[in-house]
């Protein structure tokens, strides 16, 4: 197969950025697009050209790393990861528009490269339970209905990727702290923390510079794992209960606890 | 000179996890905040050992090259994780899952590290659970558990085929914790190029930021690695692309000791091979076994389709030659069956390299939803690669690189032959001896980072006297010019041929020669021909662009380098163990019924090879004392 690609070259955040047009040859159709894409690099650096800079790691779709817009669609034509997209997918001769995620919270590194670290900052803004290690009490202590697991998995499978951003209008990561948060306040485990996890966790995506939710979906249509927007109602039904709860109920109990007994 | 002294605490072997945890001493909570930790690595072992020595005051930094710690390659891990909970009241304990593993590992483990890994695995479990891993629930909301190949009960822990997953995701949220309340210091992309050893003790890491790329030195008090194993040796693994050998490979050259480099592991269950630029063999999870059945046709070169072969023509060769495990027979061996039976030209799929991995029955039995429940996303994954509906037509699966058991030699406190330097999960040797039974990395990594090395690093700290390590220190500094040298010398490769070339190359020749199955002659050649590769490979690579930028070219020359280094040790430890035992096969050493024959006479010892400048490995043993088991023939006929 042959196809004329149109990649996105940035040589650095302070580079302006272009689409450069290049043509590659004798593609197998059982190729993944990560492959052909070795092969483009293959070229270049053979012609002495810098390679294109480009992520990936685990090529099975689970660690996040890989993140092209393709043809305008973060992750390309499938509802899968880049590197589990195969070049029999697209018709022989085709060109292809390859492009980094876009997001102001996502600054480019390099090519198709970003910094998705916002992700982290968010996760530890609050995307956790404080235990300790040690001094866990048995697993079967704590009962949880294979319903209520299975509902806390589907939001657990999220690989922060960043597609829902890079599909986003607003750049929003409303489906990714939607993921997060959800998992948790499902499983009794996440409760002591629920009210502070969805404050802390929505400051922090509004911090980084994350748009708005503008109920437009396509996050949930590019997500790889299929995250439902489900969640981000969960998540705004989170967020509104914390707003409610506030002040906490600690803050209103007496100074001594002995006061009580009057 | 490397002495080697396992420090296994004497006495029954059900106490002496308790007991040597009693006697090691404790650093107080007040030094602790003085004394630096560094870990390398963020996996399953590196972020649970990050997060919980931070959880104990320690200064901690912790360095990953992927963007994220989440991203580390435990996040692939898919079947499971292994614990003697016995809930399902089959039989389990302790005992037993030690014992699987000690057998499973063909005799060739530490029995007290072992039973250490089986007693704290259920205390993994309870942490897993507090941290809010998602396990797979019964209705009743118990914890649900599949069985594993290499076992008879059912003791694996699972969240869907996601299990890596969901326990890096909790092992990462403890460090996120740990990150946002200072107590560790989080470096991402940021690979350790070097180990700064000051007067014998391993003192800190010289790095390379990858996106500026600068070069700095990190000193601390202790070094931990928890860096993966080096299976990506093979070109064509299971592994993720980034996943390396260097932080141990550099670790060795100074002086920490590596241990039987030639256990590495072959999955059975892999996506067959079908395409020369494929650079990534994708695993089918092993629980597939639990329900599906191994067969090829019985006649050689049958080219029907596979639904046109009928039953009695059918030949379910696990099934036949292991009756009692079948399907479930260790990786090892179902390994090599499928390998037997393809060189005999039973195999199908292109080029002969595959045979069928078939759940019709169990879809037939169990129905269509239970299956697309428990392996959906694995049919889902089958059907993206090859663009075959495995629900209609088998799936067909071939043996790929997945593991290694070798690593860099450590004591019962995890610790290398460099003091100072701590080695934990897949890139230490320790638990798992020749061959490594399903969902028991898992269990290791997080055994290692949660339970032992935490109380272990404890003692060694409290009890070595260390002076402050400036940046300017001479050994600092020779460490930092190794690196230096080393980047320059990589970007002034300006040849014709990239560096996956030479990485595809080596890939080929330790997978013919040095993979399922070693022979003397063929060792020898490979031996020959490493060399040889390597010193074209420094001529000829070409690595453009430059060293103060992002450059991934520059990253992977200098790992594909590294391999082309350590490819030779493993062709040395292959050579020098004449036996057969778990997943090293020596052709010489086999019954005439194919079955592996191992000599505990002469090699029922650990292999520890020694970095001699500009010379041969020097290799040392580690007698393996067996108390408690005795080595039987390891038979699951």
């Amino acid at each position: 197969m042959t196809f004329t690609l149109k990649i996105w070259r940035q040589n650095g955040p302070a580079d302006k950025g272009r689409l450069v047009t290049y043509q590659v040859r004798d593609i197998s159709p059982s190729m993944s697009f990560i492959e052909m894409l070795d092969v483009v690099n293959q070229q270049l650096t053979l012609k002495g050209e810098e390679p294109l800079a480009f992520e990936y790691d685990c090529r099975e779709g689970i660690c996040g790393s890989c993140s092209l817009v393709i043809d305008g669609v973060p992750h390309g034509p499938d509802r899968g990861t880049v590197c589990q997209l195969y070049m029999r997918r697209f018709p022989d001769g085709a060109t292809i528009t390859i492009e980094p995620w876009r997001a102001k919270a996502f600054p480019i590194i390099k090519d198709l490269v970003v910094d998705r670290s916002a992700f982290d900052r968010i996760m530890q803004a609050g995307g956790y339970i404080s235990v300790n290690t040690g001094g866990a009490v048995d697993g079967n202590v704590l009962l949880i209905g294979k319903d209520q697991a299975e509902t806390a998995m589907d939001a657990a499978s999220c690989i922060s990727c960043g597609a829902c951003v890079a599909a986003c209008k607003n750049a929003s990561a409303m489906l990714f702290v939607a993921a997060k948060v959800s998992h948790l306040a499902l499983l009794p485990q996440g409760q002591p923390e629920r009210t502070k996890r969805a404050k802390a966790m929505v400051a922090a995506m509004d911090r980084e510079g994350f748009g708005s939710c503008g109920n437009q979906y396509e996050c949930e249509a590019v997500c790889p794992k299929s995250i439902s927007v489900r969640f981000i109602a969960k998540l705004n039904r989170e967020f509104l209960r914390a707003t409610i709860e506030e002040p906490s109920p600690l803050a209103e109990q007496p100074a001594d606890p002995h006061d009580e007994s009057h | 000179m490397i002495t080697l002294e396992s420090k296994v605490p004497h006495g029954p072997l059900e106490t002496k996890w308790d007991r040597h945890r009693f006697s090691e001493k404790l650093v107080s909570p007040t030094n602790k905040r003085k004394v630096g930790i560094i870990v390398v690595g963020s996996g399953l072992a590196g972020a649970s050992a990050a997060s919980t020595l931070g959880q104990l005051g320690y200064q901690v930094d912790c360095f990953c090259f992927q963007d994220s710690p989440r991203r580390a390659h435990s996040i692939a891990a898919q079947g499971g994780i292994n614990a003697a909970k016995n809930y399902q009241d089959d039989g389990d304990s302790v005992e037993r899952l030690f014992y699987d593993t000690i057998k499973g590992g063909d005799f060739r483990s530490r029995e007290a590290n072992v039973y250490r890994l089986a007693q704290v695995s259920m205390q993994i479990i309870d942490q897993c659970v507090a941290l809010g891993v998602p396990f797979a629930r019964e209705y009743g909301g118990q914890l649900a558990n599949r069985s594993f190949g290499g076992v008879q009960v059912s003791r694996t822990f699972y969240c869907r085929g996601q299990t890596g997953q969901q326990l890096l995701l909790g092992a990462y949220s403890a460090l996120s914790w740990q990150i946002d309340r200072g107590q560790v210091r989080m470096h991402p992309r940021t690979e350790m190029l070097d180990l700064i050893v000051v007067d014998g003790h391993a003192r800190g890491i010289v790095v390379r930021d990858l996106v500026t790329g600068a070069i700095r030195s990190h000193t601390a008090e202790a070094v931990v690695l928890a860096t993966g194993g080096y299976s990506n040796i093979f070109f064509l693994s299971t592994n993720a692309s980034g996943s390396n050998v260097t932080a141990t490979y550099r670790a060795w050259k100074q002086g920490a000791a590596f241990a039987n480099p030639c256990f590495t592991q072959i999955h059975p269950t892999a996506i067959p091979p079908s395409e020369a630029y494929q650079a990534k063999l994708t695993l089918m999870s092993e629980s597939l076994r639990n329900d599906g059945r191994l067969w090829v046709p019985k006649q050689k070169g049958d080219s029907r389709s596979p639904e046109q072969i009928p039953e009695p023509e059918r030949d379910y060769f696990l099934e036949r030659r292991y009756p009692r495990f079948g399907n479930l027979a260790p990786r090892d061996l179902a390994s090599r069956a499928v390998k037997h039976i393809c060189d005999d030209g039973c195999g199908v799929g292109p080029g002969g390299l595959g045979v069928y991995l078939d759940l019709s029955d169990a879809i037939a039995q169990q129905g269509l939803e239970v299956v697309q429940e428990r392996y959906g996303n694995l049919f889902e994954m089958y059907q993206r690669i090859t663009g075959e509906d495995a629900y209609k037509t088998p799936m067909r699966i071939y043996p790929a690189p997945h593991y290694t058991m070798g690593g860099l030699w450590v004591d019962y406190n995890l610790m290398s032959t460099v003091p100072g330097l701590f080695v934990i999960g897949e890139a230490n040797f320790a638990d798992h001896g020749a061959n490594r039974l399903g969902a028991s990395s898992l269990m290791q990594g997080l055994a290692d980072g949660y339970f032992i090395l935490p109380y272990t690093i404890g003692h060694y700290l409290a009890t070595t006297k260390s002076g402050p390590v400036g940046t300017g220190h001479l050994d600092v500094r020779a460490a930092e010019e190794r690196v230096t040298n080393r980047v320059a010398r990589l970007l002034r490769g300006r040849g014709r041929q990239t560096a996956a070339s030479y990485h595809r190359s080596l890939g080929r020749l330790m997978w013919d020669l040095c993979g399922m199955a070693r022979e003397e002659a063929g060792l020898k050649k490979a031996l020959e021909a490493i060399p040889a590769l390597r010193e074209e490979f420094w001529h000829e690579v070409a690595v453009l662009g430059s060293g103060a930028t992002f450059n991934q070219a520059l990253e992977y020359a200098g790992r594909v380098a590294d391999f082309l280094e350590s490819a030779e040790l493993l062709c040395y430890d292959a050579l020098h163990r004449e036996e057969s035992c778990g997943a090293h096969f020596r052709e010489e050493h086999q019954t005439p019924l194919g079955e592996p024959l191992r000599d505990d006479a002469n090699f029922s010892y650990v292999s520890a090879w020694e970095y001699v400048p500009n010379g041969r490995p020097v290799l040392h043993k580690e007698p393996l004392v067996f108390e408690f088991v005795k080595p039987t023939m390891r038979t699951y006929q």
